[in-house]
């Protein structure tokens, strides 16, 4: 609603097919929620400083063909309005002022946003990578902790943390819709907080330049109500079904003691490398490769057969699979729900 | 012969030698005078003497068209980028070669085109400006333009030959690093940094000394003009800044070249010292930009609203705040790698503080339009533009400066909109009007003023249709360096307007090249003083001759051509048979001393091929750092040898 009546220029800007789906502008989240009325606070002042600035200038520009003037010509050129003098002194004054109110209201949201977040009730770390998000569901009890990729679902009302980590280069949390960025740097940790207020599919990207396909690192944040997310939760902890087709079991064969399992883990299988994504679930998820798809079994096979013409660069290597091999390997990760 | 004889031989020579020095004075003046010191200063002839010249103006002359070289290739870069951006989902530009096409249109902008088109001016006018006849150390002058050209050279040579730089035009480690760039393109880049800052430091040494040490008698700290005082700062902060990168990108040669550690967090070193180390020096760049600008602004104001601008000591405050003020806001760049809470409400609010005194500034030249005449000729429109466009940039920097909002807008589109405000409505802006300006004293002719205007209303125009849509697409979650974005977000409108915009401005630049190169040619010959303007460049014909002035004139108010009635009053006494400037004391600019400009010497090229060969081959070896640096020593040798090791004819100090 403050959207609407603050900012209609971004609705004439965006036609009709702006949605919350990855802006600023939103209210599904408190953190955000401060951000528009902070920015709206921003956005009165600068307004009115510009303002007096035009005005000023239009009243100068104007003035010109008056008779008397400060200028060479009229050998006055040394001489000044001293109306200008005081006018100086109150606009130091009034600038002055403006930025010390603007500042006290950034440290007071700056505060309020990071006290609202002191008692996080799940905690979730991410690691980024070039170019996916690693997503680990932290737990007490180390058998309720389970790994997932580029998708994050959060129960609405509930504080979160996440942590924050880097395998590589910096990247950047952003999901513009919950929350303000945050950097993920190798070496350190860092953290954010989010309270989701709206049920909803939010999309988010790295929002600091990573490399080669930085423009194709995106993440999925799904908020549920409390029922379905313990319901997604619930089957996260499950272990990948057995095949039951043929098919699919030539694929589980190729993927769990071919290359793929290298890279990839899935629960319950051989399978359990740790330098891609965790596959366990896969099916279930929105998208390929960080949002670089949506997940579709056409989509699968173009992916599976050649991820290098799809993502140029990203670390998955085209490695030229028969067509028969193609079929089993999709067959087998489409039963991945 | 006794000792006694041979001193007094050596004076008797010494006074036979003296007779034959030529000054000026009343006995020598006019066309004489003037005969005299062209044949003194002029350049020596052919080619040898083009690469040899150490006249400030040729040097200026080339800074500025070098510059606007490459500004036009960085434009070209940024035309490229709009066009795959115009759609959603495009694959007309692979990410990486988009990757490059980012990274090269911001390393040749800020570094390439901004700073040193900032100095080529100054190069080329503060001379003028102050009434003398060179700049200080002009071997060093020309040393610092083949550095700047060189270094240009090698990184659109690298792009050219598919191994240009893809890192951003920070290059934040450790994706520049070893690890994660592996091959040579973020060796180009640094490199071009390590050319760069010898190059900006060696001007910057050059307008320091020439600003403080050569001007007229008479133009105190307190006359000088504004341009002056800005360029002051600005080489002042050269001197403080670029130390910071030359360590940070020296740190980066080594743990690519030699692997070393210094930012490799897994072996006890630290990704973000880059960005500290970096953002030290990337901030006051920022300034290093804007202030030359501000002195432009100041300058064309006074002449065209016909007073000086108001309340001079406050603009000079302002300047002198704003350098001192740039130092203490980096970590604004870094307020999502979660530093401190706490610390980062210190960096709010220094960067807020730096609004003050860009603001007073603002309204000096608001001020000064009230209580002026202002005339709307070209550079005038460029003022005006200056100040729409600009502000909108200044305040959205107070919008970012708090760290809840710059949480969302950082790396956003709205920083993209945010940094174009600042660097083309409060730089290049400027730039255009005060190229149009002094193109007469360049040139000799004037610049078509109906082309002029035209050029003006397009790039101003197109500049807001490509940049204000840009704060929409920030807001609406499009983060900066993506070579594509989804369809379905709401970014396809602002980004098809960026790209329509982008390509108007892309005409209006054209017309301003169009414009510059006919009237080259076909221009009106310009009178001394066209603009009927105050500072002392316009007291001397259009384009000055090799020695500038043929009397040194005397400065008794900041507008020394408003006041004068008639001729200005002069100095002489100068030597007219060898190149000799005028020295004056800092502040109250007594005369001080005579000092001997050097003759035009092809040492400082052939030392700038030798470093230029240096700092290439150290990016495949190691050892070239060794091997170069004998052929670097020993240009720099015969660079300073001394000339004559005779006792001068008459004392050098007065």
């Amino acid at each position: 609603m403050k959207r609407r009546a603050a900012f209609p220029l971004i609705l004439m800007l965006s036609g009709c097919s702006y949605q919350h789906y990855q802006s600023t502008f939103s209210d599904a989240a408190a953190e955000v929620r401060q951000f528009n009325i902070l920015f709206v606070i921003f956005l009165v002042v600068c307004a009115v400083m510009y303002a007096l600035v035009i005005a000023f200038l239009i009243a100068g520009l104007l003035r010109r063909r008056r008779a008397r003037a400060n200028v060479m010509e009229e050998g006055r050129h040394h001489e000044t309005d001293p109306l200008m003098s005081a006018g100086l002194a109150g606009w130091g004054a009034l600038v002055a002022t403006g930025l010390v109110g603007l500042a006290i209201a950034s440290f007071f949201a700056d505060r309020s946003m990071a006290s609202a977040a002191a008692r996080p009730r799940l905690l979730i770390t991410v690691t980024a990578n070039q170019w996916w998000w690693d997503v680990r569901y932290e737990a007490g009890d180390k058998s309720k902790t389970f790994h997932t990729a580029n998708e994050i679902h959060l129960p609405v009302g509930v504080p979160v943390q996440i942590v924050l980590q880097s395998n590589d280069v910096i990247h950047s949390f952003w999901v513009p819709s919950l929350a303000g960025k945050q950097d993920l740097i190798p070496g350190r940790v860092n953290n954010i907080s989010i309270t989701p207020t709206k049920v909803g599919i939010y999309r988010g990207q790295c929002a600091e330049y990573c490399g080669a396909e930085h423009a194709k690192m995106a993440l999925i944040v799904d908020v549920d109500s409390y029922g379905d997310f313990l319901g997604w939760w619930r089957h996260q902890l499950e272990t990948a079904p057995q095949p039951t087709t043929p098919l699919a079991t030539a694929g589980y064969n190729f993927v769990t003691s071919r290359n793929c399992a290298a890279c990839h883990a899935i629960a319950g299988t051989p399978a359990s490398g740790t330098v891609g994504p965790d596959l366990t679930h896969l099916a279930s998820r929105r998208s390929i490769a960080a949002g670089a798809m949506p997940m579709s079994e056409g989509n699968l096979y173009g992916w599976v057969a050649d991820p290098q013409s799809i993502k140029p660069g990203n670390h998955m290597p085209t490695i030229g699979l028969e067509p028969d091999q193609l079929h089993a390997v999709v067959a087998y990760l489409k039963t991945l729900k | 012969m006794t000792e006694l004889e041979r001193v007094k031989e050596e004076d008797e020579r010494l006074a036979r030698e003296r007779k034959k020095i030529v000054r000026d004075g009343p006995k020598l003046t006019g066309a004489k005078l003037e005969a005299r010191l062209e044949r003194t200063w002029r350049r020596p002839p052919g080619i040898v003497g083009w690469l040899a010249t150490v006249d400030h103006k040729e040097i200026g002359r080339r800074y500025i068209v070098t510059a606007l070289l490459f500004l036009a290739a960085g434009g070209v870069l940024a035309l490229l980028m709009r066009l795959q951006l115009a759609r959603p989902d495009s694959n007309l530009i692979s990410a990486q070669r988009y990757n490059e096409l980012f990274t090269m249109h911001g390393s040749t902008m800020m570094f390439l085109f901004a700073v040193p088109v900032m100095e080529g001016v100054a190069v080329f006018i503060i001379p003028l400006m102050l009434g003398t006849r060179s700049t200080a150390f002009p071997r060093l002058n020309a040393f610092s333009y083949y550095m700047y050209l060189f270094g240009g050279l090698m990184l659109w040579i690298a792009f050219a030959l598919n191994i240009g730089p893809d890192i951003g035009w920070f290059a934040y480690t450790p994706l520049s690093g070893p690890q994660f760039s592996p091959g040579k393109r973020a060796d180009i880049w640094a490199q071009m940094i390590t050319f760069t800052e010898v190059s900006a430091l060696a001007a910057a040494v050059v307008l320091v000394c020439t600003i403080l040490k050569t001007r007229a008698p008479g133009m105190t700290l307190s006359r000088m003009p504004l341009f002056a005082w800005a360029m002051l700062v600005v080489a002042v902060m050269i001197i403080f800044s670029m130390p910071a990168v030359a360590l940070c990108s020296s740190m980066l040669i080594s743990d690519r070249l030699v692997g070393t550690n210094f930012y490799n967090a897994y072996e006890h070193g630290d990704a973000l010292l880059w960005q500290h180390l970096f953002w030290f020096f990337g901030h006051p760049e920022v300034y290093i930009i804007f202030l030359p600008a501000t002195g432009f602004v100041s300058v064309i104001t006074e002449t065209f609203c016909r007073r000086p601008i108001f309340a001079y000591p406050v603009v000079v405050l302002a300047l002198i705040s704003t350098g001192i003020l740039a130092f203490g806001l980096w970590v604004h760049h870094m307020f999502a790698t979660g530093l401190p809470r706490v610390g980062y409400s210190f960096y709010t609010s220094a960067s807020m503080t730096v609004a003050i005194p860009t603001g007073l500034q603002i309204f000096c030249w608001l001020a000064t339009i009230w209580d002026g005449r202002p005339r709307f000729q070209v550079p005038m429109l460029y003022v005006v533009g200056f100040i729409i466009t600009f502000v909108i940039g200044g305040l959205s920097g107070v919008i970012i400066a708090s760290v809840p909002l710059d949480l969302q807008l950082h790396d956003t589109y709205f920083i993209v909109a945010h940094f174009h405000y600042v660097l083309i409505g409060g730089a290049v802006f400027p730039l255009l009007g005060i190229l149009t300006y002094w193109y007469p004293k360049i040139t000799g002719r004037m610049m078509s003023e109906t082309l002029g205007k035209i050029g003006f209303w397009m790039l101003f125009l197109g500049f807001q249709l490509t940049f204000f849509p840009m704060h929409f697409s920030g807001l609406l979650g499009m983060p900066r360096r993506v070579y594509t974005y989804p369809a379905g977000l709401g970014l396809e409108l602002p980004n098809l307007l960026s790209t329509v915009g982008a390509f108007v401005v892309a005409t209006a630049v054209v017309l301003f090249v169009v414009n510059g190169l006919w009237s080259v040619y076909r221009g009106v010959p310009a009178p001394p003083n066209p603009w009927g303007a105050a500072s002392l460049e316009w007291a001397t014909i259009s384009p000055p001759p090799p020695y500038n002035f043929a009397h040194i004139p005397v400065v008794e108010t900041r507008t020394p051509l408003w006041d004068s009635a008639g001729e200005l009053p002069v100095v002489s006494g100068l030597r007219v048979d060898e190149k000799e400037i005028l020295l004056t004391t800092v502040v109250a600019a007594a005369p001080d001393l005579r000092e001997p400009v050097p003759a035009a010497s092809l040492w400082p090229f052939i030392a700038a091929c030798a470093v230029g060969v240096l700092f290439v081959s150290s990016i495949f070896s190691p050892w070239a750092v060794v091997f170069g640096a004998i052929p670097s020593a020993i240009a720099a040798a015969a660079w300073f040898w001394p000339k004559d090791l005779r006792r001068h004819p008459e004392p050098v100090i007065t």
